[in-house]
């Protein structure tokens, strides 16, 4: 097995897909000759042609339509969105056109392709680069929402998206891309869409994350552990469609449950999973159930990042508050 | 606006290609395209079929039958010429508007009654038939049109990829963006815009500082034409030409066809006498393209009034048969809505919705 960084990863996916199957295209801005600006497409063009991996022109709403009429003559695309923030030029062909061309054509048309894109804050970029904008993606049927926080299942997700007939958004957090080296099989494997997994089993309280913030909660569950708390950690994996019977079934256990995420409070996933435990297993709760969110601001000018992101102090102090309630 | 000579000399090129005037007198005669005498019958007989049809649907529009309607009364030889030109494997991506050309193509009417019902089974194409349903959002088609003839390209196969939108449509990114890949990577493709001079009720003068569509293709750095769009014989030659040249490998082509709609805007409570004035109204009938046509061929002795009650019947009998058959396509649900929603594995929350609808709609 060999060590890699997430990006390392989500490279060696697309290499396994290329190989495995001719109708997969990998393309976006920079994608080509360059490798990508984070270096994700690094040799594939080399590797597999310019008829599969290629450079586009610079306009993200055309990225997304070439990706749907690509769709109709059966590709399987795999589109670049260079940095997640871009993804409002691009957000009629994803959420109006490709999320609803299965519903559109009655089940004849489908879109299979992965929308990949870095995201996520921590490492000080311009304004519209570093957003968390997974929840709009996740109130859009027809959609798949991908977030791995590791590098392990980062190329198993990827394989798993790109096989999938839905259009499936995977975002990775830019901060992932290289902070840490992991076993990853050189061989094809896949990890289940919709799979959410426990990182660390506890009974005291459930933290339920998804992307940089499992990392984070892992974090405080050891700080939590010196305090004699015993914290479950989940990583959601994917947030549409959430795994609700995981969620759910940790919360009987531990009776207590934090849910963290790097994007604002409001309608996010981290609502959703409050309203659905509140639906589900609301007699089981010792307490109300916690959030860990970035205030409703945009994501801040670089110099006020870090005291806007949540960390693994916010989170084990909001689980001592649940515990303590 | 004073513009430079430079710039008029640029929007000057674009001169209208006509080959019939408005009295069917062929005023172009090296351009005539190579039509055997049934051809030139077939097209004039859509023509007529399709206003019949669009007379037809907006009454049943009227009568609550039929749902979302968009007239097309005026354009025919804009729609139709251009979808006679095409192979039956090329890919037509519409707008909301251009629902006779994907019926020429292989929809069958009741699907198209369907659609405008808000009916799944309306936008189940056949298989083989190679089109999009029509586009409401104005543009998205153009970029998506890009991604088709790329497909095709790269499958070797010797197809087009053809869309439409209309002058309003030209105002949009998508526009320039899908027409802008279609020239970076060389593709198959026509973009046509159906110029009837109104944006529901903007006039094209006020979207635009540009003296014609066609000349927009400039800065895509491919071929653009403007045609009149009342002459079904100038529309089919230009789009027959965009699709060899397109074929070729010698890059897309952008046409503009100049046009009008007769009728509203859609169904939906649109009133035209907000924003044109009847002497326009007027002054574009006299350009109809039915009786220009019309003349054409009976100066070739190729038509008869008989001929045309002929196919205003048949029009009628296809078009009650059609509603008869859409009408048994059974109640849309919401049960089916949810099993359409994603192609794949269903995801718990739309199982668990299903079954709370499948109790509701059962009652």
């Amino acid at each position: 097995m060999a060590q890699m960084t997430m990006i390392q990863a989500i490279t060696d996916a697309m290499r396994n897909e290329l190989s495995n199957d001719e109708k997969v295209l990998v393309y976006g801005e920079d994608v080509g000759k360059n490798g990508g600006v984070f270096r994700a497409t690094d040799g594939l063009q080399k590797e597999f042609g310019e008829e599969r991996v290629f450079d586009t022109p610079l306009a993200e709403s055309g990225i997304g339509g070439l990706a749907h009429g690509l769709s109709l003559t059966g590709y399987r695309s795999v589109m670049e969105l260079q940095f997640f923030g871009f993804v409002f030029e691009a957000f009629d062909s994803v959420a109006g056109q490709m999320a609803r061309l299965n519903y559109r054509s009655g089940g004849v048309y489908n879109a299979p392709v992965t929308i990949r894109s870095p995201f996520g804050g921590g490492v000080k970029t311009p304004e519209m680069h570093a957003d968390s904008l997974e929840g709009l993606m996740a109130q859009t049927p027809g959609l798949k929402v991908v977030i791995p926080s590791n590098p392990y299942d980062a190329k198993g997700l990827l394989i798993s998206a790109i096989r999938d007939n839905d259009p499936v958004v995977f975002l990775e957090h830019m901060k992932l891309y290289r902070s840490f080296r992991e076993e990853v099989p050189e061989e094809e494997y896949t990890v289940p869409l919709g799979k959410a997994d426990i990182k660390r089993e506890g009974s005291d309280i459930s933290l339920i994350a998804y992307g940089a913030m499992v990392q984070s909660s892992l974090k405080a569950a050891e700080a939590l552990e010196k305090d004699g708390i015993s914290a479950e950690v989940i990583d959601l994996r994917t947030v549409s469609p959430l795994d609700i019977d995981t969620i759910i079934e940790s919360v009987e256990k531990t009776n207590r449950a934090v849910v963290i995420q790097e994007a604002q409070k409001q309608a996010g996933v981290a609502a959703t999973i409050v309203a659905e435990i509140n639906d589900r297993a609301i007699l089981k709760l010792e307490a109300p159930v916690g959030r860990v969110t970035a205030p409703d601001t945009v994501f801040p000018f670089a110099a006020a990042e870090d005291v806007w992101l949540p960390n693994e102090k916010d989170i084990a102090a909001k689980a001592k508050e649940i515990i303590e309630f | 606006m004073e513009k430079t000579k430079e710039l008029q000399k640029v929007e000057e090129q674009f001169k209208t290609f006509q080959i019939l005037d408005e009295k069917g007198k062929v005023v172009n005669k090296d351009a005539v395209p190579d039509l055997s005498d049934e051809q030139l019958k077939e097209m004039m007989t859509r023509m007529v079929y399709t206003r019949i049809w669009d007379q037809r649907a907006i009454s049943l529009n009227r009568q609550g039958r039929l749902g979302f309607y968009a007239p097309v009364a005026g354009q025919e030889a804009s729609m139709i010429g251009s979808q006679y030109a095409l192979d039956k494997k090329d890919w037509i991506l519409p707008g909301y508007r251009d629902v006779p050309q994907i019926y020429y193509h292989g929809l069958p009417l009741h699907q198209a009654f369907l659609w405008s019902r808000g009916h799944f089974k309306g936008g189940q194409v056949p298989e083989g038939v190679r089109i999009m349903l029509p586009q409401i959002i104005i543009g998205a088609q153009i970029t998506q049109t890009a991604g088709v003839a790329m497909g095709l390209k790269k499958d070797g196969e010797e197809q087009i990829a053809i869309t439409y939108t209309g002058d309003g449509g030209a105002s949009q990114g998508d526009f320039y963006e899908g027409m802008n890949f279609a020239g970076a990577y060389n593709l198959p493709a026509v973009f046509v815009v159906q110029n009837n001079r109104f944006a529901i009720s903007v006039p094209v003068e006020e979207q635009s500082a540009a003296k014609t569509i066609a000349q927009k293709a400039v800065a895509a750095g491919i071929h653009g034409q403007q045609v009149d769009g009342m002459d079904i014989l100038a529309v089919y030659a230009a789009t027959k030409e965009a699709r060899d040249r397109g074929l070729e490998g010698n890059g897309p082509t952008l046409l503009e066809l100049l046009t009008y709609r007769y009728g509203p805007h859609t169904m939906a409570g649109d009133d035209p006498t907000r924003y044109r004035t009847s002497e326009e109204d007027e002054e574009w009938e006299k350009k109809d393209p039915l009786v220009r046509f019309r003349k054409f061929l009976e100066n070739k002795k190729l038509w008869s009034e008989e001929e045309e009650e002929k196919i205003v019947e048949q029009a009628k009998e296809d078009i009650k048969a059609a509603i008869k058959e859409a009408d048994g396509a059974g109640k849309q649900k919401v049960t089916d809505l949810i099993d359409i929603t994603y192609s794949d594995v269903k995801p718990a929350n739309l199982e668990e919705q299903r079954k709370e609808y499948e109790k509701k709609e059962s009652k």
